[in-house]
């Protein structure tokens, strides 16, 4: 019996070493540990031996053979499990440049983006957000805004006119600043907002202008607020938006509007100065055209184009390409 | 408007730092958009003398012309004039000098020998016409110097002032002198004395018949007057503001406006009818031949000024005629300087499109009370050329009630400095507003302001509060930060209108911004109705029509992309349409285009189904109600309620043909105002059951008449709580079915929370499902 057990064993163990796949093993593990393996027939008949001196030492062979054949086989399996793999990797091998095709994003115009990006750095600051129509009233375009009739600074806005109501009635929008009044008339102060939106000038177009394009306008207004306030808004602005290198000036100017009023400009990290918007305090006579009480609410407002910044940002020649919607020109952004 | 440097200096001594002085004035509210520097010398052209002349053997028309430029070192120089002698001083342009016409010198050889420079005429340094022969300069002009300085031709430096509506007195080098002069603590040159009276009595009298419209004018008669040309000096500095110097008496004309913003007319005295002035309103259809030649037919709204024959010989503010026009044998002028009311003038401009210098500022407001000042200058420049100028019984003033009188208001110091951030005294202010003319009386602890009347635009305490702060300069008022007690961030609108964005983008459609006008002729093409909001004054004609939808434009932007080989575009518009409506205002909304490029209908329901759960939105689908311009068997309209709030489908093949688009449209455009106006229900959470699921497969043969939306209501209400997930995964048309009808596959997932699924749990579903499909005429296969 134990030559036996020794015999199958090393039979097995030559065979596993000359084993040269994982299915020669597996053959080995059926033919010597399987059902009608010649391991596991020796061990049925263990039973048929005399003694028990026989039975425990042809049990002990046999557990020593099992083992030995079993962790041999292992080793084996590994062997050629870890070679197959590899062989296995090296034929699904994919060039990882070699790719037809995208998933496939949406774009958001350039302006969507510079427009989000403002909002965000004002919210950051403090502020809400609000809309008006693009289509006007006169009133709220310019009388309400301290132009009336016949005011000269109304020939500074090229103004189109729509075919509404009674003539020259309705225009299209020059600014955002109609949206001041429409806030100032719905909400009590304090009032910290900001007024993006489609803004339209009837003048030619070129590569630095549109007759449609889009500003950003703000208003403060709430008690005490001052020019230093505004100052100091512009300047966290510009910081917040452009990067701490940058800083900001108020310059006079004029602005039916607003009074004092100014420009503003942004100084980069290279010393240049850009002119980037008008502000000032809001007048009087708008405080009150909003129903506000000029003696006891005071505040300040700003604009400048939205467009302008996209087309900074993106170093865009022509902001005409802005509206092509060519999608070679928006998939670029 | 031009200022000159040198002229201003006159006016106020600011030094010569000219950056520095630019900075002052653009710090004061007049921009300095650029400084140029005009006439002087081309750099690199110096004085020198002809010491000989050396002819060549072979070239007659270029000798050798030997000359010293002061360092007794000798070059020759090619030539091919022959107008100079040894001894002559004349201009040399040494190698690399660039020329006014853009040449760049250099000592190109001729005939084998370099030439060390050109010899200038006075055309070829920009000093004239004359190119007949090299500048000759005069004798004893110093050598090697830059020839504009041996000749005393300075260089004039120009600011070019960006002068802003409220400022009409910085038209003038003046207005711009008074504020420099009160930022740098110096003092304006004092206006010229009117000079003595010729004892001869000779007056043009004035009639003021429109006297709202003129409420002052004045007269002055000048005689001696010598037409001949004006001094240099005179000459260089109109050229440099911008006006071409003519005559004296025209020059000082210019002058005087272009210094003390001044307009004035200068009449030839002979030749003004009855010897006076009659200013009255033209008749309807009166014509008047102005200066420039033209004969303008006038309104009842214009105003003239006529002779006291009441012939017309000018148009008030704007031009004068041209049967009294100064010539060369003019001796007496009568001179006119007025105030007119500015509004009116504006009037007349527009109407004539006939625009001046003199119309520029009255339509702006001149100084009602400036016209002495004018005059005085007037007369004392005109005497540097007609010494036996005499000016005649003063100034005949005419003014009416209507010229602007005093104005005067009370200024707060407490308020300028609530408004400023500065704790600024009425001395303070005082000392910041009276060197720019503003009179001041403290009254209290307030301060009474007397405003100048070369400052029309200070009405109110609020105009001196920006005068305040100009002088005192807006980069020292601080930079503080306002702290809101709000929280800031976007509306509920505007929040979902940023989620929807997002969604798109996240669905492969990118974004388009079409123009919102549209060609009259854009909404029939695109199959929808012509009413629409009109322009009244469209920047390119034709394109006069505000949007009523985000289709047109789209349609041209998948056209434009298709006709540069990018097929297949899908886009999406978030913008306003206009409807038009009898409100106020026309029926503006907020409104979602998305058009996709070679996909059909049922992408666009994809898309819409996608966004309705994305968005929370529920709208019913009505395939029996046509959207105008879309594909009539494969589009609905959306419904919320009764109002139709979007389209779905696909473009009408006769819109995409109309647009030059070859492949489908699959399009959905939604009123997002209606949409994004309500907050949508927060989902709430569904158990996801832990016990296994099974998938029931039915198909069922369903009438074409009956839409799928239908079948699937029916599934889901008869498969009951155990239905988790219901997906149509194949439609099927053709052979095996009969005719009009189609077979539909779905997948029911179902799933118990508490227990595992038996296969009796699956039979009932499938037998409640096929009894109530079977009422609406689907029949279960297999």
């Amino acid at each position: 019996m134990i030559d036996q057990i020794h015999t199958a064993r090393d039979s097995a163990l030559v065979r596993l070493a000359a084993a040269t796949s994982s299915d020669d093993v597996r053959t080995v593990e059926l033919e010597v540990l399987g059902k009608r393996g010649t391991l596991t027939d020796l061990k049925a008949g263990l039973g048929r031996l005399a003694t028990i001196d026989e039975k425990k030492e042809a049990g002990r062979s046999l557990n020593e053979a099992t083992t030995q054949v079993s962790d041999a086989l292992q080793l084996r399996l590994a062997e050629f499990r870890s070679t197959e793999r590899t062989v296995q990797m090296e034929a699904e091998r994919i060039d990882l440049t070699e790719v037809m095709q995208r998933p496939g994003r949406g774009h958001a115009h350039v302006v969507t983006q510079a427009w989000q990006q403002l909002e965000d750095v004002f919210i950051g600051l403090g502020f809400q957000v609000a809309e008006g129509p693009e289509v006007e009233t006169d009133w709220y375009n310019f009388e309400a805004l301290n132009m009336p009739a016949n005011h000269p600074a109304r020939s500074m806005h090229d103004t189109f006119y729509v075919e509404h109501g009674e003539p020259g009635s309705t225009v299209l929008r020059t600014h955002t600043s109609p949206v001041q009044i429409r806030v100032m008339q719905n909400i009590q102060p304090p009032i910290y907002m900001i007024m993006p939106g489609r803004v339209f000038r009837n003048e030619t177009t070129d590569a630095t202008h549109l007759a449609v394009f889009h500003q950003i306008e703000g208003l403060v207004i709430d008690r005490g607020i001052t020019l230093a306030d505004l100052a100091g808004t512009i300047e966290a602005f510009t910081k917040a938006f452009f990067g701490e290198g940058f800083s900001s000036r108020l310059r006079p100017s004029y602005f039916p509007f607003t009074e004092p009023s100014a420009e503003f400009d942004i100084r980069t990290p290279a010393g240049d100065w850009l002119e980037l918007g008008g502000c000032g305090m809001v007048h009087p006579n708008v405080l009150r055209a909003g129903g506000l009480d000029p003696e006891e609410w005071s505040g300040f407002a700003f604009g400048f184009g939205i467009d302008r910044m996209a087309k900074e940002r993106h170093a865009i020649g022509d902001v005409r390409e802005m509206y092509s919607n060519d999608i070679r020109f928006i998939e670029q952004f | 408007m031009k200022i000159v440097h040198s002229w201003l200096n006159e006016l106020v001594p600011v030094g010569d730092d000219i950056d520095a002085v630019a900075n002052i004035i653009t710090n004061l509210g007049l921009a300095v958009e650029s400084v140029e520097r005009v006439g002087g010398s081309v750099t690199g052209v110096i004085t020198a003398q002809v010491l000989r002349t050396e002819p060549h053997p072979d070239a007659a028309k270029v000798h050798r012309v030997f000359v010293d430029a002061g360092d007794g070192v000798e070059r020759h120089v090619w030539c091919g004039a022959f107008n100079m002698q040894p001894g002559d001083v004349i201009p040399l342009a040494t190698p690399g000098t660039r020329m006014p016409d853009g040449r760049v010198i250099e000592p190109k050889p001729i005939l084998g020998i370099s030439s060390d420079g050109m010899l200038c005429s006075a055309n070829e340094l920009g000093l004239g016409n004359d190119h007949s022969g090299i500048l000759i300069l005069p004798a004893g002009t110093p050598l090697g110097l830059p020839y504009g300085e041996a000749l005393g031709r300075g260089e004039e430096v120009v600011y070019d002032l960006d002068v802003l509506r409220n400022r009409p007195d910085c038209y003038g080098h003046l207005g711009v002198a008074r504020d420099v002069a009160a930022k740098l603590g110096a003092t304006v040159l004092a206006a010229p004395a009117l000079p003595a009276l010729s004892s001869t009595v000779l007056s043009a009298t004035v009639e003021l018949v429109a006297g709202d419209r003129c409420p002052r004018f004045t007269s002055t008669v000048i005689s001696g007057v010598t037409v001949t040309e004006s001094p240099d000096w005179m000459r260089r500095r109109l050229a440099a503001a911008g006006m071409r110097p003519i005559s004296n008496v025209v020059d000082v004309s210019n002058y005087v406006m272009l210094e003390t913003n001044q307009p004035n007319h200068a009449y030839d005295f002979a030749t003004l009818g009855g010897g006076g002035f009659r200013v009255r309103l033209a008749n309807e259809g009166e014509v008047l031949v102005t200066l420039d030649d033209v004969a303008r037919t006038l309104t009842a709204d214009d105003l003239l000024i006529c002779d006291a024959l009441d012939r017309p010989i000018g148009l008030a503010a704007i031009m004068g005629g041209q049967n009294t026009e100064i010539s060369e044998t003019t001796t007496t002028i009568a001179l006119e300087s007025a105030w007119f009311e500015p509004a009116a003038i504006m009037r007349s401009v527009v109407r004539s499109g006939l625009r001046s210098e003199a119309s520029a500022r009255f339509e702006r407001g001149v100084d009602p009370l400036g016209i002495e000042r004018g005059i005085a200058r007037f007369v004392e420049l005109l005497t540097l050329t007609c010494p036996d100028l005499m000016v005649h019984d003063g100034m005949v003033d005419a003014r009416s009630e209507h010229l602007p009188g005093v104005t005067k208001f009370s200024v707060r110091p407490v308020r300028v400095s609530a408004l400023l951030g500065t704790s600024f005294d009425a001395t303070s202010i005082a000392a910041l507003i009276s060197p720019i003319g503003f009179g001041v009386e403290h009254v209290g602890d307030d301060l009474e302001v007397t405003v100048p009347s070369w400052r029309p635009d200070c009405t109110q305490e609020v105009d001196i509060i920006e005068e305040v702060a100009r002088h005192y300069g807006y980069d020292l008022l601080g930079k503080t930060v306002p702290k809101s007690t709000l929280p800031g961030g976007l509306s509920g609108v505007q929040q979902r209108r940023r989620r929807l964005r997002d969604v798109l983008l996240g669905l492969g459609l990118s974004e388009a911004m079409p123009h919102p006008f549209l060609a009259a002729d854009e909404l029939s093409k695109a199959g929808l109705p012509s009413e629409a909001v009109r322009l009244a004054n469209p920047l390119v004609v034709g394109d006069d029509i505000l949007r009523t939808s985000l289709r047109p434009g789209l349609l041209k932007a998948l056209a434009f992309n298709e006709s540069h080989r990018r097929p297949g575009v899908a886009l999406f518009e978030i913008g306003h349409v206009y409807p038009p409506s009898s409100d106020v205002l026309p029926a503006e909304h907020e409104s979602l285009g998305i058009v996709v490029a070679g996909a059909d209908a049922r992408a666009a329901v994809a898309i819409w189904r996608e966004l309705a759960a994305a968005m929370g939105w529920g709208a019913r689908l009505d395939q029996g109600s046509i959207p105008a311009g879309l594909h009539t068997s494969r589009s609905a309209t959306l419904s919320l309620g009764k109002d139709a709030i979007g389209a779905v489908g696909e473009i009408h093949p006769e819109v995409t043909d109309a647009f030059d688009i070859a492949e489908r449209v699959a399009v959905l455009e939604l009123n997002v105002t209606v949409l994004l106006a309500s907050e949508p229900r927060v989902p709430h959470w569904k158990v996801t059951g832990r016990f296994p699921s099974s998938d029931l497969d039915l198909a069922f043969i369903v009438p074409d008449t009956v839409a799928a939306e239908k079948l699937d209501k029916a599934v889901r209400q008869a498969a009951g709580p155990l239905l988790v997930d219901l997906s149509l995964f194949d439609v099927y048309r053709g052979a095996g079915l009969p005719e009009g009808t189609r077979s539909l596959a779905y997948r029911l997932r179902l799933q118990a929370l508490d227990r595992t699924l038996t296969d009796e749990d699956v039979a009932s579903v499938r037998g409640k499902v096929e009894t109530a499909t079977a009422k609406m005429g689907a029949v279960l296969r297999g």
